[in-house]
This record gives structure tokens, C-alpha cells and sequence, in this order.
């Protein structure tokens, strides 16, 4: 059967064999860095056209429809105009941290990429904390959205960065606490081991109730720290403007955008592989024919499908529900999911030890 | 004056809300003052699109001034237009046919129901969902498209006259009506299931923008901002004009003064416009759809005043004439300016995002406000 890991194994014994070792580890990952970044703006491009095409058809609108065959290389387009418009720095502005901003943004959403498994065999880096280094990585777009609010000097995106601060470090514990239910469950952190954990079934599937608890609250906690809508309240267009990158224009702007869709991109993969199985395809119990049938979809198909389903769940999201206000927004973490994820880890911790799943 | 300048501290946020901000709803500029997320003080800063409409109208005559109070509540154009020709009819103490009146409300109501439908999506949106404001100009449309057959326009009909209407009702009329009301019905209850049942909408409106009985009395606040805090002020039902007072409805009243009570009147409103129109399009009388009048009107000399029921509120129009065949002196009174002016007691201690929430339920057209 096809497979991403043929390919790969191909190009690393041809470059063993013509090269020494040491610089073909250096030309691999050389490919794998302009594999990552190729991957980005591809996912970039992907994910625009489907937000305007998704969101266009719960509007009842077209979309864009005038660029290519169905307006699909409107994004393209798009790319071209913010790569040649000015990129303005506003007078007042910290310049260094301005300009480092977007930057930040971009290279820790680049760096949580690594242990994500995209098909069978096919992973970046099988590092045996992977769960921990995504939690890890995935807070540092703080920091990223603090330095873009500050060195901005505007108000308007000073209180979308306090905002965003105050929503993502609380959001991360309900977060973190729902994908410690699957760590429990596996009693590993290393992601190739949670998703060889599923060949017989997805948590989803295996883990009862208290799974699908976490799941919920997993999708609502990373739609939040994602800063979208219905969390929405860094960028808040009818309050803030735009929040924290009112001031940013052309490519740094898109970089901005492009890490928040990279950051729901990956988001999403973790919580394909976590609840979803990841790239393993849907088995059902002792029912042969189907599961041969399931086994010849390529398992890159199967992870990139449970992973735009998510991100269509959050699409769905933003184009359905009003925004809440800060207030509200930390009360739900603090007094509801917080209160819920413990109690529901509590239960997984009972289920794993005493064997009750599946 | 003084005291409210005293009240910013050196520590206070001064925030610039508009001329340019995607919800003040055209060129409103909120000065506000927060400390933290929260606001002590609210200021609205007027004159971006000042045009002098009252005093343009000094120099046009009575047939003139009408059309430009279409571009005052561009939503409501309908009405505004509707409550000048009551002010010039109260001065040449006309009769209007009875057809000329059926007609006027009927698209006085159809007017309503356009503007309200188009408040519903905007309030939506400026609580950040998108996707109702897209439905509502579904329905939008079709109203749009029912005054374009008749009265030739879509926004700024022009449509009323001294003494009647300008055409005829189109042939369609009827039959695009009756597809409409059938349409609506079928539509409202997406409305409620989409926003007014969704419980983070609930969150942002209930116990928002507080504005009590008194304070909405003392304000001057009319339309459905005032009924959203039980005051009675419906001038369909207070101070009837043309045949308001043979008709069917009731005056939509809400008691909860926030702003979700203000979003129930309007969404109870449209009911009632709706069952209005289903009352009239079958029983439009024939005859004249214009009253004889000279072909240019002199007014007497005197003061004449008139009201009608906007979709804001209280739409009122004072002439002094001095017996010429222009007015001497000309006066709106806009329901906007005084709804906008309980802003700043309804947001005071409230968060900013909430401001939003607050201007939304006002319904605040700024060409309204600022003539």
C-alpha cells in the first residue's frame, strides 16, 4: 500500500549511499524545514478558502468564486497582495518587538508541528514527552499576542492582548486536563504510543463517557485558546477592532493570520490522534470485511479527514455563536469546565486502574 | 459639566470609540473612559455627518423638503417622509382618500419590518455572530424588492406626497405581499432558534444595559428603547394618525429595562406589523390614491406640528410658517438623538464589550442623529 514512510525511505538510502552521514542527516533535515514550511502555507492556503467557502454556505452567500475554478486560488491571490503591500510600523511603536511579534507567532506554531503524526511511520520527531512538548509549545503563542498588544502602542490592542492573556492561561488547564485523561488511559506521553493504543478502537469509542466529556471539553478549550470565535475576545471586530494586530499590515499581518490557522490545524491534529486515533482507521469489533475495506484507505487520508472534520466543527463554531464577554468567558473556565475536568480525570484515573475500558 | 471632567483620572483609559469602528454603524465618535475593562464614562461626539438638513429645508418648498428627511433614517425612509406630508396635510387641512391612507401604512409597516429585520442581524453581529446578519438581509430583500416594483427605489423611496401617494400600488403588489407574510412566518422562528434562544446571546443581553422606567422618561427615550422599560409610547396607539386607530395590534410592552427586553419589543414588534399588513393588503379600498392639491403649496400662516411612530420611535416634524411656499423655520425631532443620549447612564460601570451590546438595542441610525 502507498505510504509517506516508502517515499521517505527511499530518499534517505539514496542519500546514505551517495553522501557520508553526517551531511545527509543535514540535507534531511534541511527537507524536512522546507518540507514544514511548504506544509504551512499550503495548510494556510487550504484552510482560508475553506472558512470562506464554509462560512459562505451557512450565509447563504457564493464565496469567492471569480479566482480559478470555484474561486479556489483566491487565497492565492490574496497571499500575493499582502506579500507586496507596505508593512507599516506605527510611529510609537517598540520597532524590535513590533516586528519580532509576528515571528514568535509563527515559530511556535512551526515548533508544535514536530511530533504529529501524519500517516503510518510518518512523524517529524517520535520524542517520548510529545504530549507534554505540544502543551509546552503550544502556550508560547502568548507570549507572541502579549508582544504584539504592547509594542503595537495602541489601545485598542493593549486590552486584546490583556484579553488574550488572561483567556489562554486559564484555558490551558481545562486543556491540559482533558488530554491528560487519554495520557492516563495509554500511560505513555509519547504520541506514536497513543495512537498504537487505538488499533482496536478509538478512546472515543473505548473510553465510555468520561472520554467523550473530555473530548467536549477539549474541542470548547482549544477553540479558546486559539483565539476563536466564539472566544473570540482578543480580536472582538465589533469591540476591539481587531485587537492585537489592528496595527499590523501586510506580510506581518499574515503571518499573524497564518499562525492562527496553523494553530487550529494543529489543534485539531492532536485532537484527531488523542481521541480520534490519529491516522488509524476505523475498526469495528470482528467484522473482517469492513475492517479490510478500512485498512486500504491510506492512513494519511484517514488523519487529514478526522483532522478537517475538527476544524469544520470549529468553523462551525465561529459562524454560529455570538461572542462571550470577558467576564463570562473566564467564569465558564474557572467555575464550570475546571470543576468538571478534574472530577472526569478523577473517574478516568478509577477506569484505567481498575480496567474498565475497553 | 465640570464634575464630569473631574470624574478621568490620570490613570483612566481614554478610548476614541468611532468615527471609524465597525460598530458604531456609520460616523459615531464615543469618547469613553475605562478603567480596566470597565467603563466609567461614555461621550458622544456628534457632527460628522452633519448636512444641515433643517436649515437646507428653509430654501426648498413643501413638495421639496420631504425627500430629504429619507436621507435623515435612511432605514425608515418610508415613515420620516410619512409623518412631513401629516405636518403639510395638517396645514392645508386635507382629506387623504382612503386608499391614499391604507396604502401609507402599508408600507409604513412593510418599512418597520425592513428596519427591524436589519436591527435583528446588525445587533447579532455586533455581538459577534456574523451569520444572522446575512439571513436577515435574506429577508430584507424581498420587502426591498416589493417597494422597487411599487415606488421605483429601494432605499430613499420618495414615495409619499401632500395629499396622497406618487403611483399607483404595482399590479404584484398583492401577490408579492401575501408571498412575503408566508415567507416571514416561516423564517421568524429560525430568528428565535438561531439568536434569541442561544444562551450565550441570553448572557450578553440580560441585566445589560439597564435603563429604568424613569430614566427612560426623564432621557426622552421613545420607540421600542422607552417600551423596553415599560414606558407606553406607541403614537400608533397614543395619538392615532391616518386609520391606526380601526386597526387590530398591540402595543408591544417589555418590562425587563435591559437589553434583551428591548430586543423582545422589536422582535414582538415585527408580529405586529406583520399581522397589520395582513390585515390591510386584502381590504385596500379603490379610489384616489391622491387628494386635489394646488401645484404649489402655500402654507398658512402658523405653527403645525406632527408625529408618527418611526421605527426608533417618536418621528416628529415642526413647521413655522410664515404663509409662503417655503418654511420659515424647520425642526425634526429624531428618536435617535434622545435614545443615544441614555447611553452613557446605561453603560456607566458596564464592560466595554457590553457597550456594543448597548448601541446595538438602541437601534442607533447616525444620519438619524446627526442631521
Amino acid at each position: 500500500m502507498w505510504s509517506f514512510s516508502k517515499i521517505a525511505g527511499i530518499i534517505d538510502n539514496w542519500l546514505n549511499q551517495t553522501f557520508s552521514p553526517a551531511i545527509a542527516l543535514t540535507i534531511e533535515m534541511v527537507l524536512v524545514g522546507v518540507l514544514v514550511i511548504g506544509l504551512f502555507a499550503l495548510l494556510g492556503l487550504v484552510l482560508v478558502i475553506m472558512e470562506r467557502k464554509v462560512s459562505a454556505y451557512m450565509q447563504i452567500r457564493l464565496g469567492p468564486n471569480r479566482v480559478g475554478p470555484k474561486g479556489m486560488l483566491q487565497s492565492l491571490a490574496d497571499t500575493l497582495k499582502l506579500m507586496v503591500k507596505e508593512g507599516l510600523t506605527p510611529k510609537g511603536a517598540d520597532k524590535f518587538l513590533f516586528n519580532l511579534a509576528p515571528f514568535v507567532a509563527m515559530i511556535g506554531a512551526m515548533l508544535v508541528m514536530a511530533p504529529i503524526a501524519f500517516a503510518r511511520n510518518f512523524q517529524m520527531w517520535d520524542l517520548n514527552i510529545g504530549v507534554l512538548y505540544i502543551t509546552a509549545i503550544s502556550s508560547l503563542s502568548v507570549i507572541a499576542i502579549l508582544i504584539a498588544g504592547w509594542a503595537s502602542n495602541n489601545k485598542y490592542s493593549l486590552l486584546g492582548a490583556m484579553r488574550s492573556g488572561a483567556q489562554i492561561v486559564s484555558y490551558e488547564l481545562s486543556a491540559g486536563l482533558s488530554i491528560l485523561a487519554i495520557v492516563v488511559l495509554t500511560g505513555s506521553l509519547q504520541l506514536s504510543d497513543i495512537i498504537n493504543a487505538q488499533a482496536n478502537g478509538w478512546w472515543i469509542f473505548k473510553g465510555h463517557i468520561p472520554v467523550v466529556v473530555a473530548f467536549v471539553i477539549f474541542l470548547v478549550t482549544v477553540t479558546a485558546e486559539t483565539n476563536r470565535a466564539p472566544f473570540d475576545l482578543a480580536e472582538a471586530e465589533s469591540e476591539l477592532t481587531a485587537g492585537f494586530h489592528t496595527e499590523y499590515s501586510g506580510m506581518k499581518f499574515a503571518l499573524f493570520f497564518l499562525a492562527e490557522y496553523i494553530n487550529v490545524f494543529i489543534v485539531c491534529a492532536i485532537g484527531a490522534t488523542l481521541f480520534l486515533g490519529g491516522w488509524m482507521p476505523l475498526h469495528i469489533g470482528s467484522w473482517q470485511g469492513f475492517n479490510h475495506v478500512m485498512d486500504y484507505i491510506p492512513s494519511s487520508l484517514w488523519f487529514f479527514g478526522k483532522t478537517f472534520f475538527l476544524i469544520f466543527v470549529i468553523m462551525w463554531f465561529r459562524w454560529t455563536f455570538p461572542r462571550l464577554r470577558i467576564d463570562q468567558l473566564l467564569n465558564l473556565e474557572w467555575k464550570y469546565l475546571l470543576p468538571i475536568s478534574m472530577f472526569n480525570l478523577l473517574l478516568i484515573t478509577i477506569m484505567a486502574i481498575m480496567g474498565w475500558h475497553f | 459639566m465640570l464634575e464630569e471632567i473631574r470624574t478621568t483620572e490620570q490613570d483612566d483609559l481614554v478610548i476614541n470609540v468611532g468615527p471609524q469602528h465597525p460598530s458604531t454603524h456609520g460616523v459615531l465618535h464615543l469618547v469613553i473612559t475605562l478603567n480596566g475593562e470597565t467603563i466609567k464614562k461614555v461621550e458622544p461626539h456628534l457632527g460628522y455627518v452633519h448636512r444641515s438638513i433643517e436649515k437646507m429645508c428653509e430654501s426648498l418648498t413643501y413638495r421639496q423638503f420631504i425627500l430629504t428627511t429619507s436621507r435623515m433614517d435612511y432605514l425608515s425612509a418610508h415613515i420620516n417622509n410619512h409623518c412631513c406630508v401629516l405636518c403639510v396635510e395638517k396645514g392645508l387641512q386635507l382629506d387623504v382618500p382612503p386608499r391614499a391612507q391604507v396604502i401609507r401604512i402599508l408600507m409604513d409597516e412593510l418599512t418597520r419590518i425592513a428596519s427591524h429585520v436589519l436591527w435583528w442581524g446588525a445587533f447579532a453581529m455586533d455581538l459577534g455572530a456574523i451569520t444572522p446578519f446575512f439571513h436577515a438581509f435574506r429577508e430584507r430583500e424581498v420587502i426591498n424588492d416589493i417597494m422597487e416594483e411599487t415606488c421605483g427605489t429601494r432605499l430613499t423611496m420618495n414615495y409619499m406626497m401632500p395629499g396622497g401617494v406618487m403611483y399607483d400600488l404595482h399590479p404584484n403588489f398583492q401577490k408579492r405581499v401575501h408571498e412575503f407574510i408566508k415567507l416571514f412566518k416561516s423564517k421568524l422562528p429560525e430568528y428565535h432558534e438561531l439568536v434569541t434562544n442561544n444562551v450565550i446571546f441570553q448572557e450578553r443581553t440580560k441585566g445589560v444595559g439597564m435603563l429604568s422606567y424613569e430614566d427612560a422618561i426623564s432621557y426622552g427615550c421613545s420607540g421600542p428603547a422607552a417600551r423596553g422599560s415599560g414606558v407606553s409610547s406607541d403614537i400608533r396607539k397614543l395619538y392615532p394618525y391616518e386609520i391606526y386607530n380601526q386597526l387590530q395590534f398591540e402595543e408591544c410592552l417589555e418590562y425587563g429595562c435591559d437589553s434583551f427586553a428591548r430586543y423582545q419589543v422589536r422582535m414582538n414588534e415585527m408580529m405586529q406589523s406583520l399581522s397589520i399588513v395582513e390585515q390591510l393588503i386584502d381590504n385596500i379600498p379603490e379610489g384616489d390614491i391622491q387628494a386635489k392639491t394646488k401645484a404649489v403649496i402655500k402654507l398658512p400662516k402658523g405653527e403645525f406640528y406632527s408625529r408618527v411612530e418611526s421605527a426608533r420611535g417618536e418621528f416628529g416634524v415642526y413647521i413655522v410658517s410664515e404663509g409662503g411656499t417655503t418654511p420659515y423655520r424647520i425642526k425634526f425631532r429624531s428618536p435617535g438623538f434622545s435614545n443615544l443620549s441614555a447611553l452613557d447612564q446605561m453603560a456607566r460601570g458596564q464592560k466595554i464589550g457590553d457597550l456594543v451590546a448597548m448601541m446595538g438595542s438602541l437601534d442607533l441610525v447616525i444620519p438619524d442623529i446627526d442631521r
